[in-house]
C-alpha cells in the first residue's frame, strides 16, 4: 500500500486532525507519505516524520498559498499519478472535503467519507462509517485504485513515534480554471470561543437547571473547558437561553469529543442531536433520567453543587 | 442570468430510514422528501434571480419518485425543472453520479449552479467540489453569504476558523450553507402551479454518458457489510457523596479530555 | 365538583368566518373543494372524478381545477390513525364497474378468526363475539397506507390534492359557503411574521366538502354558524395504538374487554383494546377509551402499556419490536349525536367530523367512504345546468341519500349502546345486548349524553400501576411522539387552545390525558408545549380546544 496523507495547515502549524490520520496510516503500514501545500511551508514538512511519515511531499508555490481546493487537486492528481500512490487520506475539514471530492472526479477515484476507523480486512482496506443518524455501522470498501477517504475530524489522535522525513519537493502547472477562484480575505482563528458545531467541547444546561440564572454554571465550566455552550429544546423554549444553542431533533447535531449534559433528562428528541458525541458525561439528580442509560459517566446528584466545583478543579489543573 | 440548482430526493426522516440489507443500498421506495439542506439552495437561487432577472432551473437525478422534490422547488418558485432518472444509475456512487450530474448541467449551461451543504441521507458534504471539477470551473463552499454582480459571485465561505471571501468568475458552482437565509414556503398557487411548469426527464444515454459509467459499473467504491452500531460501553453511574467533581476530572483526565 | 367544562378555552367560533378578502385575481378558485385526504374526502374526488368524465361539459364549466383537496399533513395519510379492519363494502360500491380490483388495495390480509378476550389482571376470558362485531369477508389495513392509494386513483380521476395546506377559516357570503381560507405559513410563537411568512389564500369553490375526520375543524364550525347541532352533544374516546414486529405471525383479531379499565360505574371506563395481525410479520394493537371518563389519573397511552404486560399480550408480542405509535380520537355519539342536516348552501359534511361510526362494531372507514361518495353525487346532481348549490335545498338530496343508505340503519340500530355503557359495564352490556337482540327497538326511550367535559373530576391512585418504560416493551410518550415522526418547529404559533389558569386537578388531568406530553401541571395551572401535538383531538373533547397548527407540521404517520 503506497499512502499519501493530506496534512492540513493553519497559520504555520500542522493541524492535529491530519497527524492523527497520519499516525493511523503508520500503523496500516505499507508506504507512508505526508503531504504539505501551500506557501513557505518547507519547514513545517520536516515535522511530519515524527508522526510516522517516511516521506514528505511538499509544494511550495504562490498559488498554493491561501487554503483553496482546486490547486490543491491539481497538485494531489499529479502526485498520485507520478507517485504511484494507491490510496489518499484526509481528515475531513471544509477545505479538506472538497478537495478530497474535486481529486475524486479528476482521477474517477472511489471516495468514502465520513469513516471512523480504517483497518486492513482479508487483505484489504476496508474503511468504517456509521450511517442514518448512527444506527447503524457500514463497512466500506473500494472497487478500484486508487482509494480517497475522508476521516472523521479528531477520530484518530496524533502519536509521536519519532524519526524523520524525507522532504520531497515538487513542482506542478496548475489547470487554468483551478485558479479562477480567488480569496480576498482569510478567516483566522476567531477568539470568541467555538460555536456549537465546531467545538470540542460542549457543555449543555437543561430544565433541571431550575432557572435561567443558572445557565451561569454551564458557561463558567464551558469556559474553563475550552467549549461551547448549548441548550434543550425545554430551555429555549422557555426562554433561557437563544434558540442558536438547540441540540436535538429540531435544532442541531453535533458530536464533540466531550458532552456535558447539566440537568437533562435525555429524552430522543435531545439524544438524536447528541448521541455520537465521544463521551456523554450526564449530571442530573433524578436517577431514572432516560439519559443515564446511554451516557458514558453518569453522576446522580446536584448539579448546582458539582458544576461550580467541577469548574473549578478544570481551572485549576489548567493553570 | 441562468441559475442551476441541484436538488436530492431522500427518504423521509431518520425514523422511516433504513438500509436494504441485500442490496446494500439505501431504501428509497418509501416516503421521500427533498434534502432540506437543499431547500437553502433553491431559496438562494430565487433571490438572486428576483433580484437579477433570469431563470432558475432545477436539477435532480434520482428515481421516478424524486419528481416529489423536484415538485416542491418549483412551488417555491423555480421556472423549470430536469430530472435524471435511469434505473440503470441506481446505487452511482459520488463518481459516477457527478459523471452523469455534470453531462446533465453542461447540456444546460447555467451561470451559476448552487447545491445546499450536505445531504442527510449520506452526510456528504462532497458533491459539488467533484461536479466543479468535472465542469472545469471555479468552486466556492459553504457559502453563508453570497453576492452576484458584473458576472463575478463573492461567497464568504464558512470554516473551523471563520469566514474566508472568495470570489469567482462566472460560471461559478456554489455551496450554500443551512445559516445562507430561510427558505420560503411555497404559496399555494405556487403548489398548484408547479405542475404546468416545464420539465424534462432524461436517462443517461440521452446525455451522452455509458451505462458503464453510471450504477454500480460506474462506481468505484461499495458497501461490504452492515453491522449494528458499536456498543457505547459501559455506563459508569456514580452518586455524589461529595466527591462526584474530582471523580468526574479524573474520569476525563484518564481519557486525555481534561 | 370540578369539572373542566367549567373552564372554556379561549376560543371563539365566530372568528373563523370570514369572507374572502383576497383581490379576486388573488383568488384560487376551484370547481369542488375538498377538505380532508382520508377516506371520507378521497372517496368524494375518486366519485367525482368518474362523473366528470361522463359529464365533460360540467367538467369544462369546473374549470382548470375542477376537483381540489386540502390535506393538513405533510402529505396523503400523515395524519391518518385508525385500527384498522375495514369493511370493504363502500370500495366495492365506490368501484363498481371500474377496472378496479379492490383485492389490489394494500390489504395486511382478510380476517379468518376472530376472538374476543374479557381480561383480568392475571387471566384472559374467551367471551362469545358479540354479533355487531363479527369481522368475517373484512379487510385488515394500515388507514395511512390505504389512503396513500386512494390518492393514487383520485389523481388518475382528476383530482388535484394539495398537502401542508391547512383549511382555517370558513369563506362564507351570506348564508352561502364559498370556500375556504388556508392557513398562514411562517409565523413566530406570538403569531408575528417570521421573515419567511406566507400568508393563507382564499380557495373558492362552488361546492365545498368537509371530510376534515374526528373533531374536524370546520366542521365543528359549520354545525356552530349555521346551526346545525342535533339533540345530542358528539361524545369521543381516545385511541392510542402501536405497530409491531413480531417473530410469529398472530392468526387472528383479537379484541378485549375489561382489565385494564374499571369496569365500576364511577369510572365510566367504556373501552377496550384490539389486536390485529398486519400479515404475517407485523401486528397492531391498540387502547381506546371514551373520554367521559372521571379519574384525572387516567392516561390511556398508559393504558396501552400495561396492556401490553398481560401474559396474552406478551406472548404475541415476544421477541418483536416496535415500529409505529399514533393516536386519536373516534366519535362515538352515533346517531344520536348526528347533525340534525348534514348540509348547508354551498357546503357538505362527511364521515367521521359527523360522527359516522359504528361504535359497537368499532367500524367507520366504510361509512366515511360511501358518505364522501354520495356528497360528490349531491354536488354534481346541484351543479347541472340550472341549478345552483348555493340556493337553500339544493344540496338536501345528499341527506336524503343518507337516510336511505346502510350508515343510517346501522347507526340507528345502535344508537343506544354507547349511552347504556355510561352506566357501567354490567348494566351497559345488558343494555347492548337487549338493544341488538331487539334490533333497537330497546330500550324504549333514547339514552341522552353529556359533553365529555362535564363530567366532575376525581383523583386516584392510578398512575402508580402504570409500568415504568423499559424501552423494549413499554415506551414512554415522548419517543412514542418521536416515533410518530412529529417534528413541528418549535418557535410555531401554539395552536392549542386552553385555560392556562385552571385547578390543578383539572391541569393534572390533562397532562395524563395527552398522549404526546403537551400538557404539564405547573403551580397555578398548566404549561403547553404545543410543538409535541399529535393533533389527536382529545382536548376538544375534555375542555379545550385543537385548531389545525400550520400546514405539514404535526406527525408524519405511515403505518398506522
Amino acid at each position: 500500500m503506497a499512502t499519501a496523507v493530506f496534512l492540513e495547515h493553519h497559520e504555520g502549524e500542522l493541524l492535529k486532525p491530519s497527524l492523527g490520520v497520519l499516525s493511523k496510516t503508520a500503523e496500516l503500514g505499507g508506504d507512508v507519505a505526508g503531504v504539505v501545500l501551500g506557501s513557505g511551508v518547507r519547514e513545517l514538512a520536516a515535522g511530519a516524520g515524527a508522526y510516522g511519515a517516511a516521506k514528505v511531499y511538499v509544494a511550495d508555490k504562490p498559488e498554493l498559498e491561501r487554503p483553496m481546493p482546486q490547486p490543491r487537486v491539481d497538485a494531489l492528481a499529479k502526485l498520485v499519478r507520478e507517485k504511484a500512490i494507491d490510496t489518499v487520506l484526509f481528515a475531513a475539514s471544509v477545505l479538506s472535503a472538497d478537495v478530497a471530492a474535486g481529486l475524486s472526479a479528476r482521477l474517477g477515484a472511489g471516495l468514502n467519507w465520513d469513516l471512523t476507523d480504517l483497518v486492513q480486512q482479508d487483505g484489504s482496506l476496508v474503511g468504517k462509517r456509521p450511517a442514518l443518524g448512527d444506527s447503524v455501522y457500514v463497512d466500506v470498501g473500494w472497487s478500484a485504485e486508487p482509494r480517497l477517504a475522508l476521516i472523521r475530524a479528531g477520530t484518530f489522535e496524533p502519536k509521536e513515534s519519532g524519526g524523520d522525513a524525507e522532504v520531497e519537493e515538487f513542482d506542478l502547472e496548475f489547470e487554468d480554471f483551478s485558479l479562477l477562484a480567488t480569496m480576498l480575505e482569510q478567516a483566522h482563528a476567531e477568539s470568541e470561543g467555538p460555536s456549537i458545531e465546531e467545538a470540542d467541547v460542549i457543555v449543555a444546561g437543561g430544565r433541571g437547571l431550575g432557572s435561567p440564572d443558572n445557565f451561569k454554571l454551564v458557561e463558567e465550566l464551558a469556559q474553563a473547558l475550552g467549549g461551547a455552550v448549548a441548550a434543550t429544546r425545554a430551555v429555549v423554549d422557555a426562554g433561557w437561553y437563544p434558540y442558536a444553542t438547540q441540540v436535538g431533533q429540531t435544532g442541531k447535531t453535533v458530536s464533540p469529543k466531550l458532552y456535558v449534559a447539566c440537568g437533562i433528562s435525555g429524552a430522543i428528541q435531545h439524544k438524536v442531536g447528541m448521541q455520537s458525541a465521544g463521551t456523554i458525561v450526564a449530571i442530573n439528580k433524578d436517577p431514572n433520567a432516560p439519559i443515564f442509560e446511554f451516557c458514558d459517566l453518569g453522576v446522580v446528584g446536584d448539579l448546582h453543587e458539582i458544576v461550580p466545583k467541577l469548574t473549578e478543579l478544570v481551572r485549576s489543573r489548567k493553570s | 442570468m441562468k441559475i442551476a440548482v441541484c436538488v436530492k430526493h431522500v427518504p423521509e426522516g431518520t425514523t422511516h430510514a433504513r438500509i436494504d440489507p441485500q442490496t446494500k443500498r439505501l431504501d428509497r421506495s418509501g416516503e421521500g422528501a427533498i434534502n432540506a439542506f437543499d431547500t437553502h439552495a433553491v431559496e438562494e437561487a430565487l433571490k438572486i434571480r428576483d433580484e437579477q432577472g433570469g431563470e432558475v432551473l432545477v436539477v435532480s437525478m434520482g428515481p421516478p419518485s424524486a419528481q416529489d422534490s423536484v415538485r416542491k422547488a418549483l412551488a417555491m418558485g423555480a421556472d423549470g425543472a430536469l430530472l435524471v432518472s435511469d434505473e440503470g444509475a441506481a446505487g452511482s456512487d459520488l463518481v459516477a453520479t457527478t459523471k452523469a450530474l455534470a453531462a446533465a448541467l453542461e447540456g444546460e449551461e447555467p451561470d451559476l449552479v448552487l447545491f445546499g451543504q450536505q445531504s442527510s441521507d449520506s452526510d456528504g458534504a462532497v458533491l459539488w467540489a467533484a461536479v466543479a471539477d468535472r465542469l472545469r470551473r471555479p468552486v466556492i463552499s459553504q457559502a453563508a453569504e453570497l453576492t452576484v454582480n458584473d458576472g463575478k459571485v463573492t461567497g464568504k465561505r464558512q470554516t473551523e476558523f471563520g469566514y474566508d471571501t472568495i470570489e469567482a468568475p462566472l460560471p461559478a458552482v456554489v455551496a450554500v450553507s443551512d445559516a445562507i437565509n430561510e427558505p420560503r414556503y411555497p404559496s399555494l398557487k405556487g403548489i398548484m402551479g408547479a405542475r404546468s411548469k416545464p420539465q424534462r426527464t432524461v436517462s443517461v444515454s440521452e446525455l451522452g454518458v455509458g451505462d458503464d459509467e453510471v450504477g454500480e459499473a460506474g462506481s468505484r467504491t461499495l458497501v461490504q457489510a452492515l453491522n449494528d452500531p458499536p456498543p457505547r460501553g459501559e455506563t459508569v453511574k456514580i452518586e455524589d457523596d461529595g466527591s462526584a467533581a474530582e471523580k468526574v476530572v479524573e474520569y476525563l483526565a484518564e481519557r486525555k479530555l481534561v | 365538583m370540578t369539572r373542566p367544562a367549567d373552564y372554556p378555552p379561549p376560543f371563539n367560533p365566530r372568528g373563523y368566518v370570514v369572507g374572502p378578502s383576497d383581490p379576486p385575481e388573488e383568488r384560487i378558485d376551484v370547481g369542488v373543494l375538498i377538505v380532508g385526504g382520508g377516506p371520507a374526502g378521497l372517496a368524494c374526488a375518486i366519485r367525482l372524478g368518474q362523473l366528470l368524465e361522463e359529464n365533460p361539459e360540467l367538467a369544462e364549466r369546473l374549470g382548470d381545477v375542477p376537483i381540489a383537496v386540502l390535506e393538513k399533513g405533510k402529505g396523503v395519510g400523515a395524519h391518518l390513525v385508525s385500527g384498522a379492519v375495514v369493511n370493504p363494502r363502500g370500495l366495492r360500491r365506490l368501484f363498481r364497474g371500474r377496472d378496479v380490483r379492490i383485492e389490489d388495495a394494500p390489504w395486511y390480509g382478510r380476517v379468518e378468526h376472530e376472538t374476543v378476550y374479557f381480561l383480568t389482571a392475571g387471566t384472559a376470558l374467551k367471551v362469545p363475539t358479540p354479533p355487531t362485531m363479527r369481522n368475517d369477508g373484512n379487510f385488515v389495513a394500515s388507514l395511512s397506507q390505504l389512503s396513500r392509494w386512494l390518492a393514487e386513483h383520485a389523481e388518475a380521476g382528476g383530482a388535484m390534492i394539495l398537502p401542508e395546506t391547512a383549511a382555517e377559516k370558513l369563506l362564507v357570503t351570506g348564508a352561502r359557503t364559498v370556500g375556504v381560507r388556508t392557513g398562514d405559513k411562517g409565523r413566530g410563537r406570538d403569531g408575528e411574521p417570521l421573515p419567511n411568512f406566507e400568508p393563507g389564500s382564499d380557495v373558492t369553490a362552488k361546492v365545498t366538502v368537509l371530510a376534515e375526520g374526528t373533531q374536524g375543524h370546520l366542521t365543528g364550525i359549520a354545525i356552530d354558524q349555521f346551526g346545525l347541532a342535533g339533540e345530542n352533544p358528539q361524545v369521543w374516546a381516545l385511541g392510542v395504538k402501536e405497530v409491531w414486529k413480531v417473530r410469529r405471525p398472530l392468526d387472528r383479531v383479537i379484541h378485549t374487554l375489561g382489565w385494564p379499565l374499571r369496569g365500576g360505574r364511577k369510572y365510566r371506563e367504556f373501552g377496550g383494546s384490539f389486536i390485529y395481525p398486519m400479515g404475517a410479520d407485523m401486528v397492531t394493537l391498540g387502547m381506546v377509551v371514551g373520554l367521559d371518563y372521571r379519574d384525572a389519573e387516567l392516561s390511556v397511552h398508559d393504558l396501552l402499556q400495561e396492556l401490553k404486560t398481560h401474559r396474552l399480550v406478551r406472548r404475541i408480542l415476544a421477541g418483536g419490536e416496535r415500529v409505529g405509535w399514533g393516536a386519536k380520537t373516534i366519535p362515538e355519539g352515533g346517531f344520536l349525536a348526528f347533525p340534525y342536516r348534514f348540509h348547508a348552501p354551498g357546503l357538505l359534511l362527511c364521515g367521521d367530523g359527523v360522527g359516522l361510526v359504528n361504535v359497537p362494531a368499532l367500524k367507520g372507514i366504510h361509512y366515511a367512504i360511501e358518505s364522501g361518495r354520495l356528497a360528490a353525487e349531491a354536488a354534481v346532481a346541484a351543479l347541472q345546468p340550472g341549478r345552483t348549490p348555493w340556493t337553500p335545498g339544493a344540496l338536501a338530496s345528499y341527506d336524503e341519500a343518507l337516510r336511505k343508505t346502510y350508515i343510517w340503519k346501522d347507526l340507528e340500530r345502535v344508537r343506544n349502546m354507547r349511552p347504556a355503557f355510561g352506566h357501567g359495564l354490567v348494566l351497559g352490556g345488558a343494555v347492548a345486548g337487549a338493544a341488538t337482540t331487539s334490533f333497537g327497538k330497546l330500550p324504549p326511550r333514547d339514552l341522552h349524553t353529556e359533553p365529555d367535559a362535564a363530567h366532575s373530576l376525581f383523583r386516584t391512585t392510578r398512575s402508580r400501576r402504570y409500568p415504568a418504560p423499559d424501552g423494549k416493551l413499554t415506551f414512554d410518550k415522548l419517543s412514542s411522539v418521536y416515533l410518530s415522526g412529529n417534528k413541528t418547529r418549535d418557535d410555531a404559533p401554539n395552536h392549542v387552545k386552553v385555560q392556562t389558569e385552571v385547578p390543578e386537578e383539572v391541569a393534572l388531568m390533562w397532562e395524563r390525558m395527552c398522549p404526546a406530553q403537551v400538557y404539564e401541571a405547573k403551580d397555578g395551572g398548566v404549561e403547553v408545549t404545543a410543538s409535541n401535538c399529535v393533533q389527536c383531538g382529545a382536548i376538544t373533547a375534555k375542555g379545550g380546544r385543537l385548531t389545525p397548527p400550520e400546514g405539514g407540521s404535526g406527525p408524519e404517520y405511515t403505518l398506522t
